[in-house]
């Protein structure tokens, strides 16, 4: 009884069990959903694509969860800043031209030009969150609308396609590896992200800023310095994320590149178990709600839902997933239990 | 701009009369003007009358057909052709006007930017729609302000069909018809007509005018050997076609055709494909029918990637001047018009006909 107590109040256990309770609705329907074979020197299997495609949003999902933490709020224009990111870097290696067969400038160029403007968007994000005090939703509206604005300025409004081999291997597989490129991407992004927080004190202080920035000041932190890093931070994940989904179509599409991750991401924070009015925070737990919503996703197209009806399926298995983790609910629980049982006693 | 060169040359021509003409200051003063013009060579006036009567569409700035056009965004290479279309066919130089609106694929924004034309009175406003509801009130708004809207390539769903004046583009029913008798004819010459045929079909947005014809019009071609295994929406998108791709193909073995309801989408099912060491296009196992027939699809094609495409036609531009023009004569129009489309497959000199082609 004690060890069942001890692993329910283990932090991940919510989530976990979530993730559980997808994949079990596929041990229940489609059992063949767990196969995985070698096929053309690679793996493949629908639990590879689930890892492969929750990807991007697992990195975008690692930044929200640092910026909930630390602010309380959510960047909204993470999506947006994908996009942006993933044209620029087209544009850059394409010369400009709509569809080009060879890199006009060196691949690592348009990596890093990426990576700086998702990390420039972060700093802008986080400069009017920290320094200007403007909500976090308002202030990262500006560039949800924007962003793809920009980006449709910047490719003129066309998709531009970089047909080069060595540029889909970021979203596809490079040779003689079994796993596909964007997971080890995440994984990366992970460990860094959770060396960085375990290993200096980084993580503490986004929590104390996160539970109470005032009091964070008084006792020395700099909170306006951590806000601001953490959406810088966002940021950048936003840029990497952009590159992975410009590679996996070898195009950028400004309209769609993204399209309405951001708020995934934030749902893969609140699957995680973690509050979205900030302070203390579990990594892990979120890059598991990322995880969990690529596989319902997955699932759900595994088991032949027709289109019209995915929205609700989806809807109905985050209220219950949501709900399963709410304290509220467990206390009326308790309450109802407890009545029950009095009621017995007394009869 | 052209007000500042008018008013500066009306002056000047003011300045001339009052030089030459002393002796007609009782005159009233439209007078001078006409009295000035041939003196001054460049004296707008007498030029632009008789051009104003010839074609009333290329006079001042004021007399342009004013024709607000709100596009669904940048989702594809056709989409990109179609709007190419419109730029090119409603320019000042044809007696046009165009005000052009990037939806970004969202229903709002369109109803905001048909509402921006409404308020800028223009004369004519054409829409592309993002999906087929939820249009009765903004049209009834442009009915009201008595500006009639021309639907280009997607259909509205709305009660009453008097509150738009008419729908262009593509009879996707037909195409999909078209796509499946291919198909058939394919079959038959291949000599497996009487063999199961196994297809997936990839759907473009759920309740698009294009997901909506071509689904109907390729299931009323079915045949009765050929098996419809599973139909899942890609949304229009290459990187969604992959990813439901890549499920369908895991899902069941054995699939000889897959239907893509548009280019996008048939190139993100051919990696997916090529991924999974399958084979596709004329030589391979599996035959790939797309819709649109964009330049890139011509590439897939002459590459061997994918079988046949079945166009869309994208330029509507000149079949919605066409129609302005006749309601601007006052005639009435019919309430459907289509644009004439084609297929392509690859028994066809292909690389001939995509360098005449525009898009």
């Amino acid at each position: 009884m004690n060890k069942l107590k001890k692993i329910t109040s283990y932090r991940l256990f919510l989530p976990l069990v979530c993730l559980a309770f997808v994949l079990l609705l596929n041990v229940i329907k489609t059992p063949s959903f767990f196969q995985i074979s070698v096929n053309n020197g690679v793996l493949y299997g629908y639990v590879i694509d689930v890892i492969n495609r929750a990807s991007e949003l697992v990195i975008l999902a690692v930044g929200m969860t640092l910026v909930v933490a630390a602010s309380g709020g959510t960047d909204i224009s993470v999506g947006a800043v994908s996009a942006l990111s993933g044209a620029v870097c087209c544009c850059v290696l394409s010369g400009g031209e709509q569809s080009t067969n060879e890199y006009h400038a060196p691949y690592i160029l348009g990596v890093l030009v990426a990576v700086l403007v998702g990390l420039v968007c972060g700093a802008w994000n986080g400069f009017l969150v920290a320094k200007m005090r403007i909500q976090p939703m308002v202030a990262t509206l500006i560039l949800f609308t924007a962003g793809r604005g920009i980006a449709q300025l910047i490719t003129d409004g066309q998709m531009i396609y970089v047909r080069v081999e060595h540029f889909k291997q970021l979203g596809a597989f490079i040779k003689g590896i079994p796993l596909p490129t964007p997971v080890f991407v995440a994984v990366i992004v992970v460990i860094l992200t959770t060396l960085l927080l375990k290993k200096t004190a980084l993580g503490l202080y986004i929590e104390t800023v996160g539970i109470n920035a005032k009091a964070a000041r008084l006792v020395g932190l700099n909170s306006v310095m951590i806000q601001f890093l953490t959406y810088a931070f966002c940021g950048l994940c936003s840029g990497i994320a952009g590159l992975i989904i410009t590679s996996r179509v070898y195009s950028i599409d400004a309209n769609n590149a993204g399209l309405n991750m951001e708020l995934d991401a934030i749902l893969a924070v609140a699957l995680g178990g973690n509050s979205l009015g900030g302070g203390k925070f579990s990594l892990l737990g979120s890059v598991i709600g990322a995880y969990t919503i690529q596989a319902l996703t997955t699932t759900l197209y595994a088991m032949s839902v027709p289109a019209d009806q995915i929205p609700v399926y989806k809807a109905i298995v985050v209220v219950i997933i949501v709900s399963l983790q709410s304290p509220e609910l467990m206390r009326m629980w308790k309450n109802f239990k407890n009545r029950i049982g009095a009621g017995k006693k007394v009869a | 701009m052209k007000r500042k060169v008018l008013s500066a040359l009306l002056s000047v021509a003011m300045v001339a009369t009052m030089l030459v003409g002393c002796g007609s200051s009782s005159e009233p003063a439209a007078a001078p003007a006409e009295e000035a013009a041939p003196a001054e060579e460049a004296a707008p006036a007498e030029e632009a009358a008789p051009a104003e009567e010839a074609a009333p569409a290329e006079a001042a700035d004021g007399d342009l057909i004013v024709v607000g056009y709100a596009q669904v965004g940048a989702e594809s290479d056709w989409r990109t052709a179609n709007t190419e279309s419109f730029k090119s066919t409603f320019t000042e130089e044809n007696g046009y006007q165009l005000i052009f609106d990037d939806a970004q694929q969202k229903q709002e924004n369109q109803i905001k930017a048909i509402r921006s034309f409404i308020q800028q009175e223009v004369d004519y406003i054409v829409v592309a729609p993002v999906v087929e509801t939820g249009w009765e009130t903004v049209l009834e708004e442009a009915k009201e302000a008595g500006i009639p809207v021309i639907l280009s390539d997607r259909m509205m769903d709305v009660s009453d069909d008097s509150l738009y004046t008419c729908w262009v583009g593509g009879n996707f029913v037909k195409e999909g018809q078209d796509a499946a008798k291919w198909l058939a004819d394919k079959l038959e010459a291949d000599g497996r007509g009487d063999e199961e045929i196994n297809i997936v079909t990839l759907q473009g947005t759920i309740g698009a005018s294009a997901q909506v014809g071509r689904t109907e019009g390729f299931a009323e071609g079915m045949q009765d050997n050929w098996n419809m295994l599973a139909m899942q929406t890609g949304e229009f998108t290459q990187s969604k076609g992959q990813e439901v791709m890549e499920s369908f193909l895991k899902q069941y073995d054995d699939i000889d055709v897959v239907v893509c309801e548009n280019d996008n989408m048939a190139f993100g099912a051919i990696d997916a494909i090529k991924a999974a060491g399958k084979t596709c296009g004329p030589e391979g196992d599996i035959i790939i029918i797309s819709f649109d027939a964009v330049s890139a699809a011509f590439d897939s094609m002459i590459a061997g990637d994918m079988n046949a495409s079945f166009e869309c036609n994208p330029l509507h531009g000149p079949r919605v001047a066409e129609i302005i023009q006749k309601l601007e004569a006052g005639e009435s129009v019919d309430k459907v018009q289509y644009v004439d489309e084609a297929y392509f497959d690859t028994t066809m000199d292909l690389k001939a006909i995509q360098a005449e082609r525009l898009y």
